[in-house]
């Protein structure tokens, strides 16, 4: 390059040069995406307290004299919140989102930089209002993170008085935040795709995060009103979720409203989020998958179908949460019906992945395992909800440790699991340098042994019956003792899980300062990101020349090609141009991402 | 390699632990055997789908882990493979809907000859109240509730006269007649039940709600409420006792209905 043509590409860059402005108060994708998701670790450390406080209280109960029942509910509740909202939904779609989309599709950045620095912040104060929940007269909330009023804004229920309200607070600026966040996202998917990047090369980690997110927007405004509404009738005494009540020998002066209308409004953004933060990890596990396996992943196209239908089906399914709310039964059919067809593109899903080990060359690298030990946790995880969705075998098993046990296993575990997988897969792109693997090794085989040790038995507590969301079992008849030595493993197991997510935390900061140096591709991988100019990339990602995409992804281990990877900028090979000239040589292949490269971005 | 055996290994404890663990359906004491039927089917067909799942990508591994010099095949698709996989899938999915469907059928639709009884939620504590001699309960409503009307029956309606009222005591049913409950909650939601029922449903305020059930033995339940309702939650408790129709008889004949709760109330005040 000429001394011109780099000054001009310096000046548009806009690289900033003071600290503050480049590391802190930043535009560049890949610094939010670091912030994102170190904000949502620090609050996802809390959460993992919450969890040792409550198991502690199941598995040695009376012994924590501090551990009372409205701490109890309060740990309970924060910890659920912080990890679906705070922790898996902002590292998905803030953390990953943000790094991956524009290097993935060959952007410079997001198209609207300075909104996405402001999503940043936004999120930032909706974790600080959360947290300041913790610290006002009352406490935070302990009404479930499900809010169900008119409990959540009563008294008799742990932080009526300022923790709900910080709560409901927090989630409006939250939504606030994914709203710019995301919007961004889904722009720059859309507009600033790199020369021939069609819509079907792009890798699944992007259809999965572009899926979501678009579900994200449709979803967060359903809570955005339902939080609007409950914070009305809290402060101000509106009666849209409360009828004629009379609490602890009071009447009160509300009437006239539904409880049932917050649970509809609740689930019908509640169920597409158990989707917004799966289909993101459903798309990065394949590319996992995939580029671990040297093999092409199973049924490309297929696979983005799945993600497609699995996004329109989640907004028709959310009433399976409300079998036994009171609810007319008779919708009880239709959503037991659109439930289990969800079912379908999921298996799909699930076979793609397990075919694109058959006949690989499977590398079991960290987050190979850690891809592999997902599709475990998500079919158990999954099977379990077609009991919860099939209405009348939901019947004994709701409210009861089953459904704990469900969606720990298929939104807790198995998204975190591709978590993990995906920092050992990528920390060497966004820090130069690899993860330690011993300590890699062993987070990964406590965690995925440990995990199923609390969950899969989890699930025989609710056949017993055992309900859930209960300080303790003292003098519960139909309880056997039993009960008591397995709520002591799983909190024994917990607690071990817990302590290696610290190690892995430690190990994060470690390899900052003494992992071994990582070149630009060390998992010789197609997609885009590895194949910047620089490692870790520059602001602007790409140097000087925007990459050119001639192929797909999943070109590995491609008959006739000397490397096992062909990268997407890679040109057509000459063996190839032979094979398209040549198609009486060998069976034809039809290949995703060979059609119409003109449709891509620029 | 050792992952290839970790998976094995998990396949065969989910197995046993399935058998041989001691934690199993609460031993049954209503007529919804058709829900365990229904659940068992389910766990049947599940349960065959990850152990096969499993144990694929165990073989997976085994045979296919990386050796110098292997190479994948490159197959970016089957469609015969995977319309057949979606198909599979979807005889399955209806194999276990199907019977779902059909027990749910029954367990909305309670049969004509149920008798009711009302069960009433609130913070942290269960009352009860039987149709009198009419067979019908009367009108109700949050706002009649007072001290001396605890669970706010109309106190024009002639209809609610007569309806038994049971306050703060256990409740009585009867060995093999079908009973529907109807749930009405005075604060927050609730949930009755009772394991050994397998039957459940939430009680919400401002409306009334409702599930049915045979019992087909006699003995003493636990009444647990099943849906978060405040610090309270896991103490609030109830009894139902199912006995044979003498001692129900028995137990009935003791009981006060409404009118002469008030007429008791009235008494004491005028002493």
């Amino acid at each position: 390059m000429t001394d011109e043509t780099a000054k001009d590409y310096d000046a548009e860059m806009h690289e900033p040069t003071h600290f503050f402005t480049k590391y802190i108060w930043s535009q560049d994708h890949k610094v939010i995406a670091v912030q994102y998701s170190i904000t949502a670790m620090a609050i996802g450390l809390v959460a993992l307290v919450l969890s040792w406080l409550m198991r502690l209280q199941l598995g040695f109960p009376g012994v924590f004299d501090f551990i009372d029942q409205e701490a109890y509910y309060q740990y309970v509740t924060m910890h659920g919140m912080i990890m679906v909202i705070y922790l898996l939904t902002a590292f998905f779609l803030g953390g990953f989102g943000n790094y991956l989309i524009p290097l993935m599709v060959g952007a410079r950045d997001m198209v609207f930089p300075y909104l996405n620095m402001l999503s940043y912040w936004v999120y930032l104060l909706a974790v600080l209002v959360l947290v300041a929940s913790f610290f006002v007269t009352g406490g935070p909330t302990g009404a479930g993170w499900t809010l169900y009023p008119p409990q959540s804004i009563l008294p008799g229920t742990p932080g009526y008085d300022g923790g709900i309200i910080l709560m409901l607070v927090s989630l409006i600026i939250f939504i606030v935040a994914f709203t710019m966040g995301g919007l961004n996202y889904v722009t720059t998917i859309l507009q600033a795709r790199a020369r021939g990047m069609t819509l079907m090369r792009m890798p699944l980690s992007v259809w999965g995060i572009f899926v979501a997110t678009f579900m994200g927007l449709l979803a967060f405004p359903a809570l955005f009103v339902s939080g609007v509404m409950l914070l009305l009738d809290r402060v101000i005494g509106t009666s849209f979720f409360m009828p004629e009540i009379v609490s602890l020998g009071e009447p009160l002066a509300y009437g006239g409203g539904s409880p049932l209308l917050f649970q509809h409004l609740f689930w019908f953004f509640g169920h597409p989020e158990v989707y917004i933060v799966a289909l993101p990890a459903f798309g990065i596990v394949s590319d996992l998958l995939s580029v671990h396996a040297r093999k092409a992943i199973f049924g490309y196209r297929m696979m983005v179908w799945a993600l497609l239908a699995i996004g329109v089906l989640s907004f028709i399914v959310w009433a399976h949460h409300m079998y036994v709310s009171g609810m007319d039964p008779a919708f009880g059919y239709f959503f037991a019906v659109t439930t289990l067809i969800i079912a379908v593109p999921t298996a799909i899903k699930v076979y793609n992945w397990t075919l694109t080990l058959w006949k690989a060359d499977i590398h079991l690298t960290i987050p190979m395992m850690f891809a592999i030990a997902f599709i475990l946790t998500f079919v158990f995880g999954g099977l379990t909800g077609l009991f919860l969705g099939n209405v009348v075998v939901d019947v004994p098993l709701s409210d009861t440790y089953f459904v704990v046990a469900h969606f720990h296993m298929v939104m807790g575990v198995a998204p975190i699991l591709v978590v993990f997988g995906a920092i050992y897969h990528w920390y060497p792109k966004i820090t130069g340098r690899m993860l330690h693997e011993g300590m890699g090794k062993v987070h990964f085989w406590v965690t995925f042994l440990g995990t199923y040790a609390i969950y899969f038995p989890m699930h025989y507590l609710g056949f017993v019956g055992v309900p859930r969301r209960y300080y303790d079992y003292e003098d519960i008849e139909f309880i056997p003792d039993s009960v008591a030595d397995l709520n002591m493993a799983i909190t024994i197991a917990a607690l071990v899980v817990g302590a290696a997510q610290l190690m892995f935390i430690y190990n994060l900061v470690w390899s900052l300062i003494w992992g071994k140096k990582a070149d630009s591709n060390p998992w010789k991988a197609n997609s885009l990101e590895w194949q910047t100019p620089d490692t870790p990339p520059k602001h602007g990602n790409w140097g000087v020349e925007m990459p050119t995409v001639y192929r797909w992804a999943y070109d590995f281990s491609v008959p006739g090609a000397a490397e096992d990877y062909m990268p997407q900028n890679m040109p057509p090979q000459p063996f190839e141009a032979h094979r398209a000239a040549h198609p009486e040589e060998g069976p034809e292949e039809d290949k995703p991402g060979e059609d119409k490269p003109e449709e891509g971005g620029t | 390699m050792v992952l290839a055996i970790i998976l094995v290994v998990l396949v065969i404890i989910t197995v046993v632990f399935t058998f041989v663990s001691p934690w199993w359906f609460t031993p049954l004491a209503s007529n919804w055997g058709t829900i365990d039927d229904a659940l068992i089917i389910t766990f049947v067909i599940t349960g065959i789908v990850f152990v096969a799942v499993t144990l694929f990508m165990a073989l997976a591994i085994f045979k296919f882990h990386h050796k110098p010099g292997r190479r994948a095949t490159f197959e970016p698709e089957n469609k015969k493979l995977e319309w057949w996989l979606t198909g599979l899938t979807t005889v399955g999915i209806i194999a276990m809907l199907a019977p779902g469907l059909v027990v749910w059928a029954q367990y909305i639709n309670p049969p004509a000859e149920a008798r009711a009884f009302e069960a009433v939620g609130q913070q942290w504590s269960w009352n009860f109240r039987l149709p009198g001699q009419d067979g019908e309960l009367g009108q109700a409503a949050t706002r009649f509730v007072s001290g001396d009307n605890p669970l706010g029956l109309d106190p024009q309606d002639p209809l609610g006269r007569d309806d038994i009222i049971i306050e703060g005591d256990d409740m009585h049913i009867l060995l093999d007649q079908p009973v529907i409950v109807y749930l009405r909650s005075l604060d927050v939601l609730h949930d009755f039940y009772v394991p050994q029922f397998r039957a459940k449903m939430d009680l919400v305020p401002g409306m009334v709600t409702y599930f049915w059930f045979t019992p087909i033995r006699t003995g003493e339940f636990e009444i647990l409420c099943a849906e978060l309702c405040g610090v309270g939650h896991s103490q609030m408790r109830g009894i139902v006792i199912v006995e044979e129709a003498a001692a129900y008889q028995l137990w009935l004949a003791d009981q006060l209905t409404f009118a002469e709760m008030m007429a008791e109330q009235e008494g004491d005040k005028n002493d």
